[in-house]
């Protein structure tokens, strides 16, 4: 057990699992209390759970470890990363139960349950320590998600989780062999254990690829992202928050967790592969999302391009970027979900998600205006703001690993504000002409409730990120000991003029210690 | 207490923006105004103290910790220092100013308390660019003062152009942010730190070094400045991204003093001098710099000769007189530099709201073809803008023998620009000195014919439509329709004879809360540059004043005073020459104007048209960017992957649409089926082993 003397991380992944079973027996009020209780109580366990936390304590923290069968075995413990990255996932999840709180309809107690089996899944996800449990979370959180849309969703729902389907199917059958190849390999099923593995280099390769192929799919990249538009546009507003807010996050967290550490040479050989890949999605997806006529869409494409942001950060091999990935994919989830919610908003009060529908809201919606020019900004990476930082830091990162990929993947910032900005004054700004527009009420107490939650997380992001660094400094430290040796190193290679001068030109900043404490 | 300088006007905002619904128009724009004031207050006594060599190298506050990753520690605080100090009286001053004349022009606007919580958020981000201690700070600054720029220039959103305007000033900006960016990047790369006095400190160390950059092997410290100087540019609306700046036009007047004349876009002379150690290291980037600000300032001086709205003309003015603060900073002159941007605020800001008096009283015509004759409707207007445009015309007698010299602002500091160009003995030095002259010239001829179109001849009101609406619908109070007036018309190619007359409408001079602030700054623009041009320029008094806060060039500021007498008498040569063109063309024969358009037609549209940049950049990337989208969504996305994939997949699988109507069970059913067949088989064989 652990220094709490409770299983912590099991109870977080019961709530919302025993919550789910029940809601599928109870009326369509008692389903929607129930799991916003549940939720709200995982929230608070999330909470403990942080505070909790020790930071610069072992690596793996709230651990349980019961065996089941074989070397299959019920093992959960977190890191500071998993840590984050949970805690996003309890944020989010009450709020998509309030999102749906009368906008669905129909099958109500079915919804809520779908939620909060979800919310386990993703938990679980975060928390597992055993490869195929993690597997099996992994995978299964699909399933949910997939009935999200596929019966709560838009009209064109049936291609849209046909789509989803398949993508990831393909990655996860490669996942799983992979899998099952290391575990023969290392003997043993444990996460911690294999993260000590050295693979052989030759072997590294496929295995990275295999990986890859499920995580690329999820984060999603180009060109496998053409699932994310219609999975979107098609899902129920709580299911595109839940999809863009923690859903795409598990790529990256792929990542950081197995391809980097477990490969690390396989990692520095496909370099090119991955930021080859984010720089054509950076430009590509942003001027792609320049054009949309669809809200959801557009805001899609962007998600394409933020991502991208993540993998240039995570495979720069140095703290800067990681660091940065890390921050871009909290905030990313909060900002998205937050702008998913804000096209909510206007989406329950006119039906339809065409841009051109819309306009002048800045009269008859002043506290929604306000609301989505804050993640308007923070999605455009505006200082002060969480996407900021950890754009800032992840370019950085990258701009050491090699100028090219910062060159390009830098315009973003300025495609970013072209297409957003220019979402915005459709939506809010112009005249407001249109009568059905202007009969639209401004947000009522939940909705603004919801909004300014998030809203208060994304500011504190981007003025204090010590909060959010600090648990997770420890872990990237720990990462990067393990790639440092594979570090393709950058190509900026300062040479000094004749005159010599004993410069401290060396700052790789891949320093593995764990002395860097926090605040 | 530069706590409260800074935070006080970011309390304000919050408070008006978030809370104006609640507490209304009247209090929301007495605490905005009352923060300002009390900022301003309390930002002389520091620069005063910096005069007197109280402070000597100034002190850093810290705030708070921001960003740490490994080596980059980047923290909240705040960095007071000469150039700082300045910055200070500046920012402080022409936004209490402008905030308090706001309420008076912005009396009938129904959206006041947003307005103010704007001018006051961005008087905050402004604040924290110039005390920031590091590059990152600095930049959260610059996005800041781009934000309330853009929520500015589109305060009225309901006119497609002001939003246009809007959009288009903060992409712009982001074009230099992204050189910005890579600047600070490079900077870490390089430095292992973003804290600027160790940037400086360690700069000199790293000239001649080369890194590899976009497969280059160049030099470092040229790489670094450039890239830095692409955000300067963006921000202060330098030749290829300035088009940005004329078009801001559309915010209201008072944002256009204070964002677009006084401070904002004189960040990047602002980040320049800051960084001017650094700049010292490479003389090539002190070249680019020097050309590009020269260039500009030609390039705008023209086109402000041609342009009809007032807004516009002082628009291009202010482009051009960046300019000349850039190339001042390219010679070396940063002391000049800076004394030019500290002697513009006051009568940039001036002419700025004398021109919005005039479009207050004019019922918001901005077009100088409609004026005429308002020198005796709206007699202190007129003398606040003489006092400015004498300024920047740098009107003033040079010191000879025992008679000591005075002149206006303008006249101190610009002369110190140009004479330190030809002194500083490089040939873009004097490249940079023949542009400044001949640039003197236009910009004399543009504010005269600006102040004889506007207050002298006779009134040619009647014919405006805004004097028009004026008269005929002046009982229902339409704000918005007013503000949305103005873009209906399309420009016009050629001048053409506008009839005379008043219409009968009556001019009415502005109330007193615009009145004071003219006063003020036409006080500022007539002895800013006698009262301080010692601590400035001078060679010995100021390098006591700057104590290090910028490279401050004492042989140069003492070789200035040793320039040919013709160097020193060619200003105020131009500027007469100027004047009188102006003189002859706008008061004496006014058939000049329209005779010159007949004969230099393609000269005219070149200049009218801003030489073409916006159409040039309209075909060059905006409408690629959006047939790129296109094609890469339809062709790309859909035509391609979509259907050789997912869709592909689904006709091989089924043989086409029969398969949707299988999908919602079966593929659902299917998925979950392999999914525990691997799980089962992976269970199996860890057991068997």
């Amino acid at each position: 057990m652990n220094a709490l003397g409770f299983p912590i991380l099991s109870l977080m992944l019961l709530v919302p699992l025993v919550a789910a079973g029940v809601c599928l027996f109870v009326s369509n009020n008692t389903a929607r209390w129930l799991a916003l209780g549940a939720t709200l109580v995982d929230l608070a366990l999330g909470i403990f759970l942080w505070g909790a936390y020790d930071i610069g304590g072992p690596q793996w923290q709230f651990v349980e470890n019961a065996p089941l069968f074989g070397r299959f075995s019920w093992a959960l413990g977190i890191d500071g990363i998993a840590l984050m990255l949970i805690m996003l996932s309890v944020f989010l999840m009450p709020i998509c139960i309030a999102a749906s709180w009368s906008s669905i309809e129909h099958r109500i107690p079915e919804y809520m349950a779908a939620f909060l089996l979800m919310e386990t899944l993703m938990i679980g996800v975060f928390a597992a320590q055993d490869i195929f449990l993690f597997y099996i979370f992994f995978e299964a959180g699909l399933i949910p998600m997939y009935l999200i849309i596929g019966i709560w969703g838009g009209a064109e729902r049936i291609y849209a989780s046909y789509k989803f389907f398949l993508y990831t199917l393909l990655g996860s059958v490669l996942m799983l062999v992979a899998m099952l190849w290391m575990v023969n390999f290392a003997g043993t099923t444990s996460i911690p254990v294999l993260l000590q593995t050295d693979f052989p280099p030759e072997a590294q390769t496929l295995l990275w690829l295999a990986f890859f192929a499920s995580f690329a799919v999820k984060l999603p990249m180009w060109p496998v992202h053409t699932w994310l538009p219609d999975a979107h546009v098609q899902a129920p507003t709580a299911g595109s928050v839940i999809l863009a807010g923690v859903l795409l996050k598990l790529g990256g967290y792929g990542f950081i967790r197995f391809s980097l550490p477990m490969f690390p040479e396989a990692s520095a050989e496909l370099f090119w592969l991955v930021m080859g890949l984010s720089m054509v999605a950076i430009v590509y997806t942003s001027l792609v999302a320049l054009v949309q006529r669809d809200m959801k869409k557009l805001i899609a494409y962007s998600s394409v391009a933020h991502m991208a942001f993540v993998t240039i950060g995570l495979f720069a091999f140095n703290r800067q970027g990681i660091e940065g990935a890390l921050i871009v994919m909290l905030s990313h989830g909060l900002v998205s979900g937050a702008l998913f919610l804000c096209v909510g908003v206007i989406y329950d009060r006119l039906h339809t998600r065409e841009i051109d529908r819309y306009g002048g809201l800045s009269d008859n919606m002043p506290a929604y205006a306000v609301l989505f020019l804050l993640f308007t900004m923070a999605s455009v990476g505006l200082p002060g703001t969480g996407g900021f930082v950890g754009e800032f830091l992840s370019l950085l990162g990258a701009y050491r690993a090699n100028s090219w990929v910062a060159f390009v993947a830098t315009t973003g910032i300025i495609l970013g504000a072209a297409y957003m900005l220019y979402l915005y004054w459709r939506v809010a700004y112009g005249k407001l002409d249109k009568p059905d527009v202007a009969a639209m009420p401004d947000l009522n107490k939940r909705e603004l409730a919801m909004l300014t939650f998030i809203a208060a997380v994304v500011l504190w992001m981007g003025v204090y990120p010590e909060s959010f660094l600090a648990p997770m400094r420890n872990d990237v430290g720990t990462l990067l000991a393990r790639i440092e040796r594979a570090n393709p190193g950058g190509d900026a290679r300062i040479a000094m003029s004749a005159s010599p001068k004993p410069a401290a030109v060396e700052h790789d900043g891949n320093v593995p210690k764990a002395a860097e404490g926090g605040h | 207490m530069i706590q409260l300088i800074v935070f006080l006007p970011l309390l304000a905002a919050l408070v008006a923006g978030l809370g104006g619904r609640a507490i209304g128009s009247l209090a929301s724009k007495l605490i905005t105004t009352a923060a300002l004031f009390a900022s301003c207050a309390l930002s002389w006594p520091i620069f005063l103290g910096f005069m007197s060599g109280n402070y000597a190298g100034g002190w850093v506050e810290p705030v708070l910790a921001w960003i740490h990753s490994g080596d980059l520690r980047v923290d909240w605080s705040l960095r007071v220092d000469a150039l700082t100090a300045v910055m200070l009286v500046v920012i402080t001053t022409v936004s209490a100013l402008v905030h308090l004349y706001s309420w008076g022009y912005m009396e009938e606007d129904p959206d006041q308390p947003r307005f103010f919580a704007y001018l006051s958020l961005f008087t905050f981000a402004m604040l924290m660019l110039v005390t920031a201690n590091n590059l990152v700070q600095m930049f959260f600054g610059w996005e800041g003062v781009g934000l309330a720029s853009y929520l500015l220039i589109g305060f009225w959103y309901h006119k497609p152009s002001a939003n246009a305007a809007a959009i288009k000033a903060f992409v712009v900006n982001r074009v230099g942010d992204f050189g910005f960016s890579l600047g600070i990047f490079g900077t870490f790369l390089v430095f292992g730190t973003v804290s600027i006095p160790e940037i400086l400190a360690a700069a000199p160390g790293m000239a001649g070094a080369t890194f590899g950059f976009l497969g280059m092997r160049v030099d470092v410290m040229t790489t670094l400045c450039l890239l830095l100087f692409v955000g300067a540019m963006g921000k202060s609306a330098q030749l290829g991204l300035h088009t940005w700046l004329p078009d801001a036009m559309e915010g209201p007047t008072p944002v256009s003093a204070l964002i677009h004349a006084a401070t904002m876009v004189t960040a990047g002379v602002f980040m320049v001098c800051r960084l001017s150690p650094m700049f010292e290291v490479s003389p090539t980037a002190l070249t680019v710099v020097t050309v590009v600000g020269a260039a500009t300032a030609l390039f705008a001086a023209t086109v402000g000769t041609v342009q009809n709205d007032i807004k516009r003309v002082i628009a291009y003015s202010t482009c051009s007189q960046l300019g000349y603060m850039f190339f001042a900073a390219g010679v070396g002159a940063y002391s000049a530099a800076m004394f030019h941007l500290f002697t513009h605020a006051f009568f940039k800001a001036l002419l700025f709201l004398g021109a919005g008096s005039v479009i207050h009283a004019m019922h918001h015509e901005q077009d100088m073809r409609f004026y005429g004759g308002l020198r005796k409707e709206i007699p202190l207007t007129f003398w606040a803008m003489l006092a400015g445009t004498l300024a920047i015309t740098g009107v003033g007698i040079i010191q000879v023998g025992g008679f000591a010299g005075f002149g206006f602002a303008g006249f101190y500091s610009k002369d110190a620009i140009i004479e330190s160009a030809f002194m500083s003995g490089t040939t873009t030095g004097g490249f940079a000195f023949a542009v400044g002259i001949f640039a003197a010239l236009l910009t004399s001829f543009y504010s005269w014919r600006l102040i004889f179109l506007t207050f002298f001849g006779k009134p040619r009101w009647a014919a405006s439509e805004h004097i028009q609406h004026a008269l005929h619908a002046h009982d229902h109070n339409d704000p918005i329709a007013e503000n949305a007036g103005h873009d209906t018309r399309p420009h016009e190619e050629h001048a053409r004879e506008v009839p005379t007359g008043t219409g009968g409408y009556h001019p009415h001079e502005s109330p007193w809360t615009m009145l004071v602030p003219l006063g003020v700054l036409a006080i500022g623009a007539i002895f800013a540059g006698l009262l301080f041009h010692g601590p400035f320029i001078d060679a010995h008094e100021g390098a006591e004043f700057w104590r290090g806060s910028l490279a401050f060039d004492e042989h140069l500021m003492e070789e200035i005073h040793h320039a040919p007498l013709w160097v020193k008498l060619a200003p105020a040569f131009v500027m007469i020459v100027g004047f009188l063109i102006a003189l002859q063309a706008y008061i004496r024969n006014t058939t000049i104007p329209a005779r010159f358009v007949g004969q230099f037609g393609i000269l005219h549209a070149f200049l009218f048209n801003k030489w073409y940049f916006d159409q040039l950049y309209r075909y060059l990337f905006i409408i690629p960017a959006f047939g790129f989208g296109r094609i890469f969504w339809k062709v790309g996305d859909e035509g391609t992957i979509d259907r050789f994939g997912p869709n592909g997949a689904a006709a091989l699988v089924a043989g086409g649409n029969k398969l949707t109507a299988r999908l919602q069970s079966g593929y659902l059913y299917t998925y979950a089926l392999v999914m525990l067949l691997g799980l089962a088989a992976a269970a199996t064989w860890a057991m068997a082993r």
